[in-house]
């Protein structure tokens, strides 16, 4: 189900081939995000897509930054908010098309959709429908990675909302108390869904988790490279035996809670100076710095687009699932396991 | 065979289990250093070591979705919620992560996991600490729900349902711990199968858990009035052994289902009803049900002697349909 998120070193660059080289394949990994999430945007608004759908416009540089940082054998779970985690981690665009618009071929058949997508096969454990729900079970699946005897880390990423649910307090202390390869990722873009996270939760997440003896990183979320290089050494300190960390990376959400939230309980100065933090726009010009030209750049999105354009194409062409197929899938019976 | 206690039963299968695969892990409250509340896993610390049993802090909605995350990730978790009133803490892990994953992720997924937890009253308990909730468990697609009702089957359907590659909740009776029977270790009973407790011709008693001694127990006084019982052990409630209930009727065609559970929206409601709808035909009697009556598990002995079920009200009940 692999389709690694973009490594294709093609267009490093001669001046400053360091810079070009980390961040060409992070600035894929982010346009990518950004052209599936406005095109499910654009289709949404068609009505191609049932149910709702949350966008993570403006926070892509989390995902491509944290995904950089993992390996084969590393899980993730993710939220209602995990387009672009699933999608870094690379998953199969086209099956991600199809679950999300309800389609045979989706990678989950179709029957989760946008907040249930998850591929065992690359440890991608669920996205959630249930806000903190993944954080403990990144717990477990940390406890069996340790088990296992493998270094492999269980990322669990989380919005600011979360910080709130009593499993993340209680999650915290467990993976401090085993000394679990958790690797809790808040994304703290400032809004628990309609509300200020100001008003919802009284204590800092840094200090939080002090309390449980567990290092807090705390990094701009919209610089993938800062992103990248904080969750590359927790990582490693992890896979060395380090135990949990928690890593919060300051965004911005761009769009509504749910597409379509007109977002009215939003300053409109809040809004444009998100806009003006885009992550994209600083990862361009900072490849623009290290010596792009506007051609390489243009060239990322022309690709993108190309594919992202097949994967579309090929959802829409797709069959919708089997009711029959789907109501064996409850549980097994006995006679299923001869 | 070797005779055991219904507690030993469940200890001995997790120890047999933890041998059997390296995969299979104990966690929860207490199970490990003082092994368990009730010592059901007394000595698989010392035999297992700490990498495969476990304490946990009083955190059950994380022991419980820890459970899912370590399923899905390769081991086969074993964990105990102290008791069953406890699985409200647990009810997101259980009703929306363990039972959807199968289903929701497109079949490809499974989540071997079990959830031990002990129910029932009789222990002036009290009203947090005596319920017996499997009937909301058994309402959600994708939790499979097991009853034992003795040693020998509580062997048996542990083995099977960490063998199974479904989420199983196994609900035990505190009640029954102490009480002994013969176990045959190497006896296998695959999920889903009830079990004829008592053959007989007039009526059926449909039950599980403790009150299957409830019901041989009435079965015995009735026989003294020459009414023949049948006692169906259901053994596993979800799935529930269809085709073994309506056999049963087939041959009796006058049933009580009976449970310790509220009686109201309970187990017995739905089987009473697809006997019903199902098996109308085969009926000379309305169904009836045996039940707890509608109010919390009370704490003193004068109000518990109201609220349980007794053999004569099984005998009452089954007179009724033979009336």
């Amino acid at each position: 189900m692999r389709e690694g998120p973009d490594t294709d070193m093609a267009t490093k660059k001669k001046q400053a081939p360091g810079v070009v080289a980390r961040l060409m394949p992070l600035y894929r990994t982010m346009v990518l995000i950004r052209t599936v999430e406005t095109t499910l945007s654009r289709i949404f608004a068609d009505g191609e897509v049932p149910g709702f759908i949350h966008l993570s416009i403006g926070q892509e540089a989390c995902a491509a930054g944290i995904a950089a940082a993992l390996g084969p054998h590393d899980t993730l779970a993710t939220t209602h908010r995990g387009h672009g985690h699933v999608l870094a981690r690379g998953l199969a665009l086209e099956g991600f098309f199809k679950e999300i618009m309800g389609k045979a071929g989706g990678v989950c058949q179709g029957r989760g959709g946008s907040m249930h997508v998850a591929d065992m096969s690359m440890g991608i454990i669920g996205a959630n429908g249930i806000v903190g729900a993944g954080i403990p079970i990144s717990v477990g699946s940390a406890l069996a990675l340790k088990t296992r005897g493998t270094d492999g880390v269980a990322v669990t990423l989380f919005g600011d909302g979360a910080m709130a649910e009593g499993v993340l307090h209680e999650s915290l202390n467990l993976a401090a108390l085993w000394k679990l390869p958790v690797l809790f990722v808040c994304e703290n873009n400032g809004w628990s869904e309609f509300s200020p996270t100001r008003d919802q939760f009284a204590a800092p997440l840094a200090k939080l988790a002090g309390a449980f003896g567990i290092p807090h990183t705390a990094v701009d979320g919209n610089d993938v490279l800062a992103v990248a290089d904080a969750a590359a050494r927790l990582v490693a300190e992890q896979r060395a035996g380090g135990g949990a960390r928690v890593l919060e990376c300051a965004t911005h959400r761009v769009r509504g809670h749910f597409e379509g939230d007109p977002q009215k309980y939003r300053p409109a100065e809040e809004l444009a100076a998100d806009a003006a933090r885009d992550p994209i726009e600083r990862a361009a010009a900072a490849l623009r710095a290290a010596g792009c030209d506007d051609a390489q750049i243009a060239q990322v999105s022309a690709d993108v687009d190309a594919r992202v354009a097949e994967a579309l194409a090929a959802a829409r062409a797709d069959v919708q699932p089997a009711f029959e197929d789907a109501i064996r899938d409850v549980y097994t019976v006995a006679s299923d396991r001869g | 065979m070797a005779e055991m206690r219904y507690l030993q039963a469940i200890n001995q299968a997790m120890a047999d289990a933890l041998r059997a695969d390296e995969r299979v892990v104990v966690f929860g409250e207490d199970v490990a250093a003082a092994g368990g509340s009730f010592k059901a896993t007394r000595g698989l610390l010392d035999a297992f070591g700490p990498a495969r049993v476990l304490d946990t802090p009083i955190s059950e909605a994380t022991i419980a979705s820890a459970a899912v995350g370590a399923a899905m990730s390769g081991l086969k978790p074993v964990v105990e919620i102290m008791f069953m009133d406890f699985v409200t803490l647990a009810m997101d892990a259980l009703v929306n992560q363990a039972a959807k994953a199968r289903f929701m992720f497109g079949g490809r997924s499974s989540v071997p996991m079990v959830l031990r937890t002990p129910h029932g009253g009789g222990l002036s308990a009290g009203p947090q600490h005596s319920q017996c909730l499997e009937a909301w468990l058994a309402h959600v697609p994708g939790l499979k729900v097991l009853c034992p009702s003795n040693p020998n089957d509580a062997y048996a359907l542990l083995r099977a349902a960490i063998d199974d590659p479904d989420p199983v909740v196994f609900v035990e009776h505190k009640g029954m711990y102490a009480s002994k029977g013969e176990v045959d270790t190497t006896r296998r009973v695959a999920i889903g199968q009830a079990d004829v407790a008592r053959a007989g011709r007039d009526l059926t008693l449909v039950t599980y858990g403790a009150t299957v001694r409830t019901c041989l127990d009435a079965a015995a006084t009735l026989a003294a009035e020459g009414i023949e019982a049948e006692v169906v052990d259901l053994r596993s409630i979800q799935p529930w052994d269809e085709a073994a209930v309506f056999a049963s009727v087939a041959r009796t065609h006058r049933v009580v289902v009976v449970h310790e559970a509220v009686q109201a929206f309970g187990v017995g409601a739905e089987i009473a009803a697809r006997i019903a709808s199902d098996a109308f035909d085969e009926l000379d009697a309305p169904v009836l049900r045996v039940g707890a009556p509608f109010m919390p598990v009370p704490f003193a002995r004068s109000l518990e002697q109201g609220y349980f079920v007794t053999a004569d009200a099984v005998v009452a009940a089954a007179r009724r349909v033979m009336a």
